[in-house]
């Protein structure tokens, strides 16, 4: 290895051109040839977004606004499915019973021990009222009905926990929408959403 | 192309003119007619030529049904049910395509399953064989962007659960999945933009196909005893010996095709496929085509985590490493033996592949739970373990059967064998495994 070996610039046009210098000195041609390749590479590069940018979500996706679902006709142990974004959102009005072994559920027997909730900011732990609308709603629970393994709509009062049950990989959620068994990863997700009133509730 | 051994001489002046400006003739004379393949090629290796036909087909077939169908979650099943009831011959059209799929699928794996049996993957024929695994995965993209196009229930939930694997990379799977579907779920704009893709891919299946024959031309075709071609007694001409024999398969395929266009057109699709698709109820079984369905067993396998990677991810990487891994298959197999024929162990070992392949096809049309779950594991297991452990270790511990010392020296032994109603095996010439590349 001789010094020269670390001086940065090969010096492509040595020997081809007239200018003279040392062999690895850089020249007017390797500026040019560096130059010209870099114009190129980002003209290339901002052509190319557009057409990537494309298949992002276009504007009339995105204005989805957020919906209203009147709940006054959820007795305990019914429930409803709203659409909101192209995905069903559950909506149930829980047992007492359900409420209860939700609860009594040691938050060491879960799969998944984050609320995976959109309105309680962090990583708070998954318990019983962390996944339902809240002190004095714990009988309500709103969630993204859509599994969080591959995306299919898993079915209501099904499964080992008398939660929701995946048919498409099995994946077993209890009655707070809590995976205890199978391959999805996490809870079902809980959407922002609030009550405007005793019987109606906005989601997103 | 095949340059070297050009015998074509054009005999009119019209095609005198055009050998000397664009040689397009002789391309084709030197490629298709005057071409060298093996003499002792058997009917294994008829399955390139299916594929080419099955490919137009569903080129000729989709071009023309595309003029009917309407790429719009409003109106797609309808179009579909249109073209099925009131499009002339609509029904044959759309019945050919749907089947003509999954024959595809029938030849390519019978392609593939030749290719890791006589061992064509080997050198000089590695980057045949990758192109070919280029193929197969457009293929597999294409035919799943076809079945989303009719909007059924199947349509709506395979394209739900297969583009949901992409939500799995870690950091940018969720941002990935959302570019694909242009939304937060599948849509309107997903169905429109896989009408799209999925008229682009044949085409660039065409293209390949170009490069895989190219390259095959350049090796020139292996044969059942994979020894290379080493005189002019080894080989006969393309025209007519091999071309008659690839018609012969291509009418029987038809025959088989045919059956099951005319008499079951709908037994290898599924039921729930003519209800229209409905984002609010995912269907209580959802399987893919019939050709995904080991790929699904291994998807559904790793039911647990794996260090940092959770089940999900492992599932997906899983199943998408189970074609990986056929890019690997030229350097996995150590063996200096090219052809399964002198190798009786690995000839054990790749039925047995079959038979698992074909058994994590059937536990893949099975519901995810219970004994299905342990059977779908150790299958997966097997489907690793035939290209990671037994291709490398076979090489360095199988011995293989004396290999003779040409192809005509092959066909001579098979041809005297038979005489004495004796096996179809050619008995030990004195050439050594060693002595050939």
């Amino acid at each position: 290895m001789s010094a020269q070996d670390s001086v940065p610039g090969p010096g492509l046009a040595a020997g081809h051109g007239h200018h003279v210098s040392t062999p690895d000195e850089p020249t007017r041609r390797d500026f040019l040839y560096i130059a010209t390749g870099a114009v190129g590479a980002v003209g290339a590069a901002a052509l190319a977004w557009p057409f990537i940018d494309q298949f992002r979500p276009d504007a009339a996706a995105l204005a989805m606004a957020s919906i209203e679902v009147d709940v006054s006709s959820l007795e305990p142990g019914m429930a409803l499915t709203a659409k909101w974004r192209g995905k069903p959102i559950f909506i149930r009005n829980r047992t007492p019973e359900e409420v209860e072994a939700a609860a009594g559920v040691p938050l060491e027997e879960l799969k998944d021990p984050v609320a995976r909730n959109a309105n309680i900011p962090g990583e708070a732990p998954a318990t019983n009222e962390a996944r339902s609308a809240g002190e004095g709603r714990e009988n309500w629970i709103i969630m993204i009905g859509v599994c969080t393994h591959l995306g299919c709509v898993p079915l209501g009062q099904a499964g080992d926990f008398g939660g929701w049950f995946c048919p498409c990989h099995g994946s077993h959620y209890d009655t707070a929408g809590r995976i205890r068994v199978g391959p999805a990863p996490e809870n079902l997700l809980i959407p922002v959403f609030s009550f405007t009133s005793d019987t109606t509730i906005r989601i997103g | 192309m095949s340059g070297g051994h050009s015998t074509y001489t054009p005999k009119t002046g019209l095609g005198r003119w055009v050998d000397a400006r664009m040689p397009l003739p002789r391309l084709v004379h030197d490629s298709f007619i005057s071409f060298p393949v093996p003499r002792n090629l058997n009917y294994a290796y008829t399955f390139g030529a299916v594929l080419i036909v099955m490919l137009v087909m569903q080129i000729i077939t989709g071009v023309v049904l595309a003029m009917h169908y309407v790429a719009d979650p409003r109106y797609a099943f309808q179009s579909v049910e249109k073209i099925m009831r009131d499009v002339n011959s609509g029904w044959l059209l759309r019945y050919l395509h749907a089947n003509g799929a999954s024959m595809f699928f029938i030849a390519v794996y019978l392609h593939i399953g030749r290719g890791l049996y006589y061992g064509s993957y080997k050198a000089p024929r590695e980057l045949l064989w990758i192109l070919g695994v280029i193929i197969y995965l457009l293929m597999m993209a294409a035919a799943f962007m076809g079945y989303v196009l009719p909007w059924g229930q199947m349509s709506f939930w395979g394209a739900t659960v297969i583009t949901g694997f992409f939500s799995a990379i870690p950091l940018v799977g969720e941002w990935f999945q959302t570019l694909l579907l242009g939304g937060f779920s599948v849509d309107a704009p997903t169905l429109n933009r896989f009408f799209s893709l999925h008229y682009l891919l044949p085409f660039m299946i065409a293209g390949v196909v170009v490069l895989h024959v190219w390259a095959l031309h350049v090796t020139g075709q292996t044969n059942p005893t994979g020894i290379e071609i080493k005189s002019k007694t080894d080989t006969v001409a393309f025209t007519p010996y091999a071309t008659s024999k690839d018609a012969l398969t291509v009418v029987l395929f038809a025959l088989f095709f045919a059956t099951f266009l005319f008499y079951m057109p709908n037994y290898l699709g599924h039921p729930d496929n003519y209800i229209p698709a409905n984002p609010l109820k995912t269907p209580a079984h959802i399987v893919p085509e019939w050709y995904f369905l080991p790929f699904y067993a291994i998807l559904r396998a790793i039911t647990f985590n794996i260090g940092p990677i959770d089940s999900k991810l492992g599932g997906v990487l899983a199943m998408f490493g189970a074609i990986v891994v056929l890019f690997f298959v030229p350097w996995l197999d150590t063996s200096r033996v090219r052809s399964a024929v002198y190798r009786p162990w690995y000839k054990l070992f790749f039925w047995l592949f079959v038979a698992n392949s074909l058994f994590l096809g059937w536990l893949g049309s099975r519901p995810a739970e219970g004994a299905y779950v342990i059977m779908s594991q150790l299958s997966t297991l097997y489907y690793f373990a035939f290209f990671l452990v037994v291709m490398p270790l076979l090489g360095l511990f199988e011995t293989p059967k004396p290999l003779p010392n040409s192809i005509t020296e092959a066909v001579l032994e098979q041809n005297r064998g038979r005489g004495h109603g004796g096996s179809a095996v050619p008995v030990g010439a004195a050439a050594s495994p060693e002595s050939k590349g």
